[in-house]
């Protein structure tokens, strides 16, 4: 399988409402933010969202895409709670499926094995047995005989990922210190799983910045590829660029209030992804100004 | 002459003793008090401690600094949880006398009156290796008779799952140092920090709390380690922030 080369605008047009997305990278990291964008200029909606959750969720819920949300958490990691996820959930605009961190690895583990669930100790004894009611336990076969939580597979219509770089095949690198679990959501998808990635290069380039145990997702893994250079901010993409932190802290301020959520939104994400970079660019010249 | 120690470096000490014993396992702190302590129990007197850089690096102690030794990417760590190869000292919104922890929410689930954290990793971390709790501000608004959502799972609950890897250690506040060393488990005072009186740190706990008639005062911290704290882990004096 080869994969085509796409435009972000291209892979949310390769979406439909309803579907259940996977999306890479952990909170606030190396979250694939460029086709999250294209997403919010989309008319897709009612979307299912399976998520170490950040920042793509808390935008995609403020834009009213997302009819459910399937996590361990929604955080901006420096800024413990995702603005906009939280105040969702208060006024009870979302569903949720709130499992364990560790629940939710199995799940995406169990899918990619094409299993219908997997066993494990985590949620035993918890409330999140409660509020999941549709979980239930496995009792080992063998003679210690004990009682597991059976984790369901977490299957996925599609998913989106950022590598560092990938090759026009399909073939993507993580440069970072995290894998985060990025395979095993390509791997848990049933189709259109698309990588976006900082910099395509040749394929006899890839290991020119990292090992080979550094090419995370080979070709079997994807559908498509886009060069989105800058495209996980304002994550962290580390060692192209850390988390954007300035950014982040005038995004969790924005969405205090909405007066400032439109500014934000009509500076920002009624723009195209261009439009987005040098609008982000010009943010960081009048904060450099301000601190002269 | 060594400055007399703040309550924020005794309570770092007493988040270190969590760690006393534990050998090589991965210390995982939430929050700054605990992240300082499971470094300085890493300096001093648990040098086997295994302890992360905040992403995938595990740092060794070098002179001043560090260096670094082994990588543990998230995949890692949810296996490192489940071997039981670590010991977590968490936080709690919430935290009942059987040590159930909530992190989650306040109110009720469906839609509650202050979203918080979610259950991230409690769940799976109470069920199969060592936990113990920072609370930075001893009141009776976490320390309940009831959670409003088991995130960490407490010593009843754990028995009624049963739950063969469970096991709490200690609970650490700003006024005293608790464990579950009672016949059911149920949460004891160890010691009171010094200054503060016994009948404090009853009055700020919403349920009662087993107090043993002799009740000793929380060790006060060694010069090596105030020294260690105030000039290596943390010469900026972030520690006394996170105690309002």
């Amino acid at each position: 399988m080869t994969a085509e080369v796409l435009t972000p605008d291209q892979v949310a047009a390769s979406l439909d409402s309803g579907m259940t997305i996977g999306i890479g990278g952990w909170g606030s990291r190396r979250k694939p933010m460029a086709l999250v964008r294209a997403i919010l200029r989309s008319p897709l909606t009612d979307l299912t969202l399976v998520s170490y959750g950040g920042p793509d969720v808390g935008l995609l819920v403020a834009a009213a895409k997302v009819r459910k949300v399937i996590c361990g958490f929604v955080s901006l990691d420096s800024i413990p709670l995702e603005p906009h996820f939280r105040q969702a959930r208060q006024a009870g605009s979302i569903e949720l499926t709130e499992l364990d961190e560790g629940m939710f690895h199995w799940g995406l583990l169990a899918a990619a094995h094409r299993l219908p669930f997997l066993p494990m100790r985590a949620g035993l004894g918890s409330d999140v047995l409660a509020i999941n009611p549709e979980l239930r336990t496995v009792r080992s076969p063998y003679r210690d005989a004990e009682e597991f939580v059976a984790v369901p597979a977490l299957r996925l219509d599609a998913a989106l990922i950022h590598m560092n770089r990938a090759d026009a095949r399909g073939n993507g690198q993580y440069l970072g210190p995290d894998p985060y679990f990025d395979d095993l959501f390509c791997l848990a998808a049933a189709g259109r799983r698309f990588m976006s990635c900082e910099r395509i290069v040749p394929t006899d380039q890839l290991l020119a910045e990292g090992p080979p145990q550094s090419l995370l997702i080979n070709r079997s893994m994807t559908d498509a590829v886009v060069q989105a250079p800058h495209g996980a901010h304002f994550t962290s993409c580390a060692p192209d660029y850390d988390r954007d932190e300035a950014f982040q802290a005038q995004y969790a301020s924005a969405a205090a209030d909405p007066e400032s959520w439109a500014q934000f939104r009509g500076r920002y994400l009624d723009v195209d992804e261009a439009g987005y970079q040098r609008a982000v660019a010009q943010f960081g010249r009048d904060l450099a100004a301000a601190s002269r | 002459m060594t400055a007399e120690p703040t309550l924020a470096e005794i309570c770092v000490v007493a988040c270190a003793e969590a760690w006393r014993g534990d050998g090589a396992v991965l210390a995982s702190p939430a929050g700054l008090i605990p992240a300082l302590a499971a470094r300085l129990a890493q300096r001093t007197f648990e040098p086997g401690l295994l302890v992360t850089d905040g992403e995938a690096g595990l740092l060794a102690p070098a002179g001043d600094g560090s260096v670094t030794e082994g990588w543990l990417p998230y995949r890692q760590v949810f296996t490192s949880v489940a071997s039981g190869r670590r010991h977590m000292m968490m936080g709690a919104a919430q935290l009942d006398r059987y040590g159930n922890q909530n992190i989650s929410c306040i109110g009720a689930w469906a839609r509650p009156k202050a979203q918080l954290l979610g259950v991230r990793g409690a769940p799976g971390n109470t069920v199969n290796h060592p936990v113990s709790y920072w609370v930075p501000r001893h009141s009776r608004r976490v320390f309940v008779p009831r959670v409003d959502l088991v995130s960490g799972v407490g010593y009843d609950r754990a028995a009624a799952a049963g739950a063969r890897y469970h096991g709490l250690r200690i609970v650490v506040s700003n006024l005293a140092v608790l464990d579950f060393g009672t016949p059911d488990h149920a949460m004891r005072l160890r010691s009171v920090h010094p200054g503060v009186a016994v009948d404090d740190v009853v009055a700020a706990t919403g349920f009662e709390l087993a107090v043993p008639a002799q009740v000793p005062v929380t060790r006060l911290p060694t010069a090596q380690e105030l020294a260690l704290l105030r000039t290596v882990l943390d010469p900026d004096g972030l520690r006394d922030r996170e105690l309002g």
